[in-house]
């Protein structure tokens, strides 16, 4: 048990460390170092085309009018989108814990279906029922509201693709905010009931206190997983009309993979990083083991 | 007697169950019509004669046989060595000691934060150099050991009785013995579950095998029905079949192990 590098519990462990260590973690400081080299297609075909810049590609990036076009995009996706998508699992989940409710597990399976599918198969049914003609256009035509063009006009595309996600995504957290009001004691509405308070006062004094934790923990990683949004631009839009929907990622991915500035690419990667780590700190430090 | 309130939410999950499987059932639905019925952008709501014509178009001329078992071989691919990577690993942090053990998890932990595709460029790079790109190999990279995949399965191995280890060392047990005939055994319940969720994601993964894949005979359903997608917009009705293709094999995957599925997706949601 004492010698030290051959103990079977580092055994165990050792190849799964070993190909994280190869296949993520190196990348990762690779990608660092990259972020701050000129790493571009000639790099790609001899390393000795290598130049080491320091940090000029963020300087550039924060200079590139797409980069913030893409910033501004991808918070008003994740911002918009976050909230509105847990405000609709939540919803649900409330729905869902109502005693007495018939068909649950059949509302549940129904209601979580989207996410299991395919993001990309969905993204393009999502493309046809946005289309001009479409299902959304026969239902604001049947309440007498205009036709809007979902994903040509500049304006409506980030709402389009942010319905879509919504709709995509709901269910998951769906599951975990049903799974923490099911641990919220009854006796606590019970109480709150005798002393009169009304359904909004229940849901304000007993219900949010009691899921705040789980809440939280959906709200922060929600936020943080919106900010990588990438394929539903990339199959509704392809980052049009007018820019309007390019996002972070999808500006990443045009710039490293289709012009094959690598070094550039990997800044704005590192950007979003900086994001997400910024995005992590404002959660409330919790008592271990809770949430 | 029931409570308005509960008739209120019945309400409430028939609507929203309806518009959650709406788009679904009409992606069935167009996949089934005439080529000529569903010409219009977008087609109608139901086929006047359903037929099979655009799932036969599919298999025997774009390929989509191929596409189909791309997809198989990599989700499976990535299914197996994720089981044969992150077991190993979950069980050594949750019952075995070694050296730097606890050190070694709360970096793990802290990593979590990091996302999967700030390491893309480099490996891009990495599996260009190793000779991957245009492989399956390439493609199931980032399955093979995962942060997540540790962290669920020593969050279930931390509940295996330490006196049954215990009582197997004592009667000579070797570490490799006790691992295959009793910890794997007890670990099967986790193992469905992670075993579902890697085939699911690598099953719909898209902007990594967009990466590594440019010849299209190795393409993934989702790259396929994306290419698909942009080249035939008009062919709605065939769009759609392709789109059936790739969601309904995860749905009813999910639909047999959604239990094994919803536990792993609540274990993983309580650390962040």
């Amino acid at each position: 048990m004492r010698t030290r590098r051959l103990s079977p519990g580092f055994l165990f462990a050792a190849p799964a460390l070993f190909v994280l260590t190869v296949f993520f973690f190196g990348p990762v400081c690779a990608a660092f170092v990259m972020s701050l080299t000129d790493f571009d297609i000639y790099a790609l075909a001899s390393l000795h085309n290598l130049r080491f810049v320091g940090f000029a590609n963020y300087l550039d990036l924060l200079q590139t009018p797409l980069f913030w076009r893409a910033f501004a995009n991808t918070c008003y996706f994740a911002f918009v989108g976050a909230p509105l998508s847990i405000a609709v699992s939540l919803i649900a989940a409330m729905a869902l814990n109502v005693p007495a409710v018939r068909l649950k597990s059949l509302h549940r399976t129904a209601l979580f279906a989207p996410y299991v599918a395919s993001l990309v198969a969905a993204a393009v049914v999502w493309r046809y029922l946005l289309g001009s003609g479409g299902a959304f256009d026969e239902i604001l035509h049947a309440i007498g509201l205009p036709a809007v063009d979902w994903l040509g006009d500049p304006r409506w595309s980030m709402p389009a693709i942010i319905l879509f996600a919504v709709w995509k995504n709901f269910g998951y957290n769906m599951l975990i905010l049903l799974a923490a009001l099911q641990n919220v004691p009854q006796d606590l509405y019970d109480a709150a009931r005798v002393d009169g308070a009304g359904p909004w006062m229940r849901f304000h004094h007993v219900t949010v206190p009691g899921i705040a934790p789980s809440l939280w923990l959906v709200a922060l990683l929600t936020t943080a997983g919106y900010f990588q949004i990438f394929a539903e631009p990339y199959v509704m839009t392809q980052g049009g009309p007018a820019q309007s929907t390019v996002t972070l990622l999808y500006f990443m991915y045009q710039d490293g993979f289709k012009w094959w500035n690598l070094g550039h690419a990997s800044a704005t990667a590192f950007i979003l990083f900086a994001v997400l780590v910024g995005l992590s700190l404002l959660r409330p430090r919790t008592r271990e083991g809770v949430a | 007697m029931k409570s308005r309130r509960a008739i209120l939410a019945e309400l409430f999950l028939t609507a929203a169950s309806l518009m959650a499987l709406f788009p679904l059932a009409w992606m069935v639905s167009v996949s089934l019509m005439p080529p000529h019925d569903a010409v219009g952008f977008p087609p109608p709501l139901w086929p006047s004669h359903p037929t099979l014509a655009n799932y036969r178009e599919l298999f025997a001329h774009q390929n989509m046989g191929r596409y189909v078992l791309n997809s198989l071989i990599v989700a499976s691919l990535a299914t197996v060595l994720s089981l044969a990577f992150n077991v190993a690993a979950g069980y050594a942090f949750a019952k075995l000691r070694f050296a730097g053990r606890d050190r070694i998890f709360r970096g793990l932990l802290a990593a979590l934060i990091i996302p999967g595709q700030l390491s893309m460029l480099p490996l891009f790079f990495l599996m260009k150099e190793l000779g991957l790109l245009n492989s399956y190999g390439g493609v199931v990279v980032p399955f093979m050991a995962s942060l997540f995949g540790i962290f669920l399965v020593r969050q279930y191995a931390l509940g295996l009785p330490d006196e049954m280890l215990q009582a197997a060392r004592v009667d000579g047990a070797s570490e490799v013995q006790i691992f295959l005939k009793i910890v794997l055994p007890n670990l099967r319940p986790i193992m469905v579950t992670l075993g579902v969720f890697t085939f699911l994601s690598a099953w719909n993964d898209f902007l990594w095998p967009l990466i590594v894949l440019s010849h299209d005979q190795l393409y993934t359903l989702p790259l396929a029905v994306a290419s698909l997608s942009r080249e035939h917009v008009q062919d709605s009705a065939m769009v759609m079949a392709g789109a059936v293709v790739t969601t309904a094999p995860v749905l009813v995957l999910f639909l047999a192990l959604q239990r094994h599925y919803v536990r792993g997706l609540l274990a993983g949601s309580v650390k962040g």
